[in-house]
């Protein structure tokens, strides 16, 4: 019972509010590294007001109720946080808190230890046990689950190719002797680690992408005045019968209205209502385009037809680079002004005349692979807790290239490829044992 | 009547006897030929990547093999220098004419240790206790405990071609009855195999053919008493060779005569998977166009050369033939032929973890009866039943090692808690601490538990404590005294980046470039080597220390939660049967060790953890 533990005690549901619980000797040091308050020396089961916060930017505003032990459900130091919910921002507390040194509650633990601390007596415990026990099989599918298979075998790929690598290392320590054995270099393991790192960001940049599929994605419409936004707006709802709603966004997540085709879900956000677009973004400078680029998962930059490109064009299309954007050329009814040869990501439309509006979500399908997933299986690493354990990995891959670069010898390098091994054997349910000795031996020829 | 008879007179039973003796009890080794007392039947070295480090551990805790071989030497080096100090390790050839003898010398100079030839044919037992042993000639001699370490004579057969005969190692008589009774006791009995390749003529060797293989230029010692007994400059250098595409037509022509594959219909044993005969060799890895062998000198005193990797199990003909297919070896005379051996061994599972058997009170086994292979696993087996069953008669609690502390503890977890399938070799990655479990801090890791179970002497202890002093007082030099931009010109001959504020003499020891002997002209005393060589280690791996010390501090509280000894698992109902079934057959002493069980998985050890609680 030395770890801290963390989980969503709550449903998971947009609008809801949702509760993170953590108990642990760490609790309260543990969120106190991502409130907005020191809470480190406060009372016992007081409540204070304040903010998540991921490096210095406000994640959600939230209510921590500290309530230090034994005087509580689980007789250790218990942290709960009442988040505004929305399942985007719930897992991300969730996801932070395991970053920082919570071990992900395993289901009935909470319950589990207030047996083990004598809060609660053994037939209520053994009721506790039967769950987790009948979960085993359950709980060890879902590990497997949450990584979709195509997540999965990549990962397990990776993972093989690391053995190969760890047992090469092995078998020149073991062995030393065999001189026609290949010695692993610096190189070798470079490379490798590079393959490996950016698959991690791939599967969390498509995660990124399933999440949006299921939690919406967050859209900007930017562009100079008279470009036609709001006439662009209209037609994209006017057509698919979108519903128009208000939904009490989060400080993060100012959306203002979400619509939605073929089941993909656009967040408009801080368009200040579609109401009064025009007026408002008439009023937008370049500044203000700049920071609702910052947020948004994804772009339309709508540009005219018929007019050439200005100064503050160019600046928004540099910010652009490394988002997902759709260049909207719209006006197409018009004469020709603009000189598109150097731009990307081109749609041309006309909204006057509902030209082409369909090549405007085809593209959005494009941008985000909508096309390859199936909208029954967006699984993909959807957990908190396989994030959280990629996120270890990139952080392991970049202690075997500071090892490499400090000149560190390979018994020392091989520490953290073999935590890497042992990471990706955890989210894909796999488990040390003997697998890497068999490798070893299956794949070098020594003996006496 | 004796305290302790030791059954065995190989490298664990020394060890075992040694031990036991030095504790001050009465003991007695039976061995069957005095002239085999610590005999290398196999390679002629002592060492390897591991192994190396197991015989510092020995010595550290007071036992003999280190101090043995280094007077024994004919070559040493210390492997894997390049490639970090978590695993180098030291290796030698050691003569197999003087170790024995030295070995024999110390037996013979050792208080309350006496040596007695003969085959002991049963333990002898009142109420599920040892009460001492039977001879083959009926002799029955008494004893409070009894330690066997019989390596591979239980039930030996030796396999050549398609001949399979009863006799044990050099043709020596083999153990007929003892196996037999154990398992009649209710040991369970696996069938292991072994070979051993095949010993040449030195002067029918042409070594022009062959790449010759030096000791290292730095004198080097396994003990940490660091006597020096050889001359680096006289060193006996090995030869290395390659097999020829004809070696490997001879062996695929002549497969169905090897014992292993064809000869023999009745094999039973697992043969190792390190080391595999060249016949498993040249099948398995078919793509291999050439494999390596060794050209090792076996002794000063006589002419045999040791054929590493050559170990097979063909008729004596096709023997012949294999040899001279080889470089260098074309006209070479075999003075002895290569043989696989079968032997019995128990399933170390039912050992504790002090090597005393679960199943007969002050019986202990070590060796390759627990089913081990080498000779340096066997020698850390015995004397840890030596100790063990010094400290039982003693009414005292055994020395259990613990993964994080010994090679020692992760040969013996692995050897109760997973059991073995094939001969066990310690390999380091067998070991998850191996950062800490170092070749140079071998003693600092282990001499307060040889000085406290009695192996380890005042004036050695003395020594040893003074070192610990030292190594804290150089540290604290290196972190106090701090070093400035005036040092700028000196740093720049070290083709380090120059300082542009002060530092402390750790810290500039951190970077790769600098060495620790490029510092100590700032120190206000002198230090060993030895000593420099702990500064320099902490400080340049400090990090990687650290994670290792996380991971053993994680697995703590696990390793430290005991299971009473008749834990019911059969009243844990919600347990899955797989896992039932494996702690049953183990039962495991923590929950640590429970962990690390296959069949275990995460969920039986939540509700285990909660029985033990409630």
């Amino acid at each position: 019972m030395d770890d801290t533990i963390a989980a969503i005690s709550t449903a998971l549901g947009v609008g809801a509010i949702s509760i993170i619980r953590v108990s642990g000797p760490q609790a309260i040091e543990i969120v106190n590294s991502i409130f907005s308050k020191d809470i480190s020396n406060v009372e016992s089961h007081t409540i204070h007001y304040g903010f998540i916060v991921e490096k210095n930017e406000k994640v959600d505003e939230v209510l921590v109720s500290v309530m230090k032990g034994p005087k509580t459900f689980t007789v250790e130091d218990v942290i709960e946080i009442n988040a505004h919910g929305g399942i985007n921002t719930t897992n991300k507390i969730l996801e932070l808190l395991l970053v920082h040194g919570c071990r992900l509650a395993e289901p009935g633990e909470f319950t589990k230890r207030a047996f083990i601390n004598g809060r609660i007596d053994l037939t209520e415990a053994e009721g506790v046990m039967d769950l987790i026990n009948s979960e085993t099989d359950v709980a060890r599918k879902m590990a497997l689950n949450q990584v979709n298979g195509k997540v999965s075998s990549m990962i397990s790929n990776l993972r093989n190719d690391l053995a190969e690598i760890i047992s090469n290392i092995e078998v020149n320590i073991d062995y030393p002797e065999y001189e026609d054995i290949k010695v692993m270099t610096v190189q070798d393991i470079k490379s490798q680690i590079s393959v490996i790192e950016s698959n991690i960001n791939r599967i969390l940049n498509e995660s990124q992408n399933g999440e949006i599929l299921k939690n919406g994605i967050k859209t900007a419409i930017v562009g100079k005045p008279n470009v036609g936004k709001s006439s662009l707006l209209n037609r994209l709802i006017g057509e698919d019968k979108a519903i128009v709603t208000s939904i009490k966004g989060t400080t993060r997540d100012s959306v203002e209205a979400t619509f939605n085709f073929d089941n993909i879900v656009l967040n408009l956000i801080d368009t200040a209502g579609i109401r009064d677009t025009d007026d408002l973004v008439e009023s937008i400078g370049v500044s203000k385009s700049l920071k609702i680029i910052d947020e948004a998962d994804l772009i339309l930059f709508v540009l005219n037809y018929n007019e050439e490109l200005t100064e503050d064009d160019y600046t928004i299309f540099d910010k652009l680079k490394d988002k997902n954007y759709i260049t909207i050329i719209n006006k197409i009814d018009l004469k020709k002004r603009i000189d598109d040869s150097n731009l990307k990501n081109i749609v041309y439309v006309s909204a006057l005349e509902d030209k082409n509006i369909d090549d405007i979500k085809d593209k959005v399908k494009e941008l985000f692979n909508l096309d390859k997933i199936r909208t029954d299986d967006l699984t993909y690493l959807t957990s908190a807790r396989s994030k959280a354990i990629l996120i270890k990995v990139l952080e392991a891959v970049k202690d075997v290239k500071n090892g490499l670069d400090c000149y560190m010898p390979i018994d020392m390098i091989e520490i953290d490829l073999k935590n890497i091994w042992n990471l990706l054997g955890e989210i894909i349910g796999e488990s040390y044992d003997e697998e890497l000795l068999d490798q070893l031996f299956s794949r070098f020829c020594v003996g006496k | 009547m004796y305290d302790i008879i030791v059954v065995g007179g190989g490298h664990a039973g020394c060890e075992a006897a040694l031990a036991s003796a030095r504790c001050g009890h009465k003991t007695l080794l039976v061995t069957g030929n005095i002239s085999n007392i610590a005999d290398m039947p196999c390679n002629p070295s002592i060492g390897g990547s591991a192994k190396g480090i197991v015989v510092r551990e020995i010595d550290a805790l007071g036992g003999e093999m280190g101090k043995c071989a280094d007077k024994s030497l004919l070559q040493i080096k210390m492997l894997n220098r390049a490639k970090g100090p978590a695993v180098r390790s030291l290796r030698a050839q050691a003569d197999k004419i003087t170790y024995p003898k030295n070995m024999l010398k110390t037996l013979k100079n050792t208080e309350n240790l006496n040596i007695q030839e003969a085959f002991v044919k049963d333990i002898l037992t009142k109420d599920s206790k040892v009460s001492g042993v039977l001879l083959e000639d009926g002799t029955e001699i008494n004893s409070r405990a009894v330690i066997l370490t019989t390596g591979t004579y239980l039930n030996a057969d030796i396999m050549v071609g398609s001949t399979r005969h009863r006799e044990g190692p050099h043709g020596e008589k083999p153990s007929n009855y003892l196996s037999d009774n154990l398992a009649k006791k209710g040991f369970i009995i696996k069938r292991l195999k072994t070979g051993t390749p095949p010993r040449i003529q030195k002067s029918s060797i042409d070594f022009s053919k062959a790449k010759v293989e030096f000791g290292d230029s730095e004198e080097l010692t396994f003990s940490f008493d660091n006597k020096v007994f050889y001359d680096v400059k006289k060193q006996v250098p090995c030869h290395l060779i390659y097999t020829t595409p004809k070696t490997h037509e001879i062996i695929l022509n002549n497969l169905n005569k090897s014992s292993m594959y064809g000869g023999l219909d009745d094999i039973k044993g697992v043969g190792p998977r390190y080391c595999p005969s060249i016949e498993d060799k040249i099948v398995r890895f078919k793509d291999k166009e050439r494999h390596q062998l060794f050209l090792e000198p076996e002794s000063l005193f006589y002419d045999d050369i040791y054929l590493q990797g050559f170990s097979t199990s063909m008729p004596l003909d096709v023997q012949e033939e294999m040899v001279h297919s080889l470089p260098g070896l074309e006209k070479a005379k075999i003075l002895k032929y290569a043989y696989a051996i079968e032997y019995d061994a128990i399933d170390s599972r039912q050992l504790k973890f002090s090597l005393e058997t679960k199943i007969i009170e002050n019986l202990y086994t070590a060796g390759q009866i627990n089913g081990t292979s080498g000779y340096e696993e066997a020698a850390c087996q015995g004397l840890i039943a030596g100790i063990n069953a010094s400290l039982k008669l003693e009414g005292k609690e055994p020395l259990i090692l613990k993964r994080s502390e010994a090679y020692i503890g992760v040969l013996i977890d692995d050897l109760i808690t997973k059991g073995i399938r094939d001969p066990y070799r310690l390999l380091t990655s067998r070991a998850e601490y191996r950062l800490l479990l170092r070749s140079d801090n071998a003693d600092l890791r282990l001499t307060d538990y040889g000085y406290k179970v009695g192996l380890i002497s005042e004036e050695r202890y003395n020594r040893f404590n003074n070192k610990k002093m030292l190594i804290e007082k150089c540290m604290d030099e290196f972190k106090t005294i701090r070093i400035t931009p005036k040092e700028n010109e000196y740093l720049t001959t070290l083709n380090t980046e120059s300082l542009s504020a002060g530092v402390s003499l750790y810290d500039l020891l951190k970077r790769p470039e600098i060495e620790v002997t490029n510092l100590t002209k700032y120190l206000n005393n002198e230090y060993d080597k030895e000593i420099l060589e702990q500064i320099s280690l902490e400080a340049k791996y400090e990090g990687y220390i650290k994670k290792s010390m996380v991971e053993v501090k994680k697995m703590e509280k696990a390793e430290n939660t005991r299971i009473p000894e008749n834990f019911d698992y059969d009243a844990l109902h919600n347990l899955a049967s797989e896992a039932k079934q494996k702690l049953k057959e183990v039962r495991p002493d923590t929950i640590g060790q429970a962990q690390r069980i296959s069949g275990v998985n995460p969920a039986d050890i939540s509700i285990l953890t909660m029985y033990l609680k409630g």
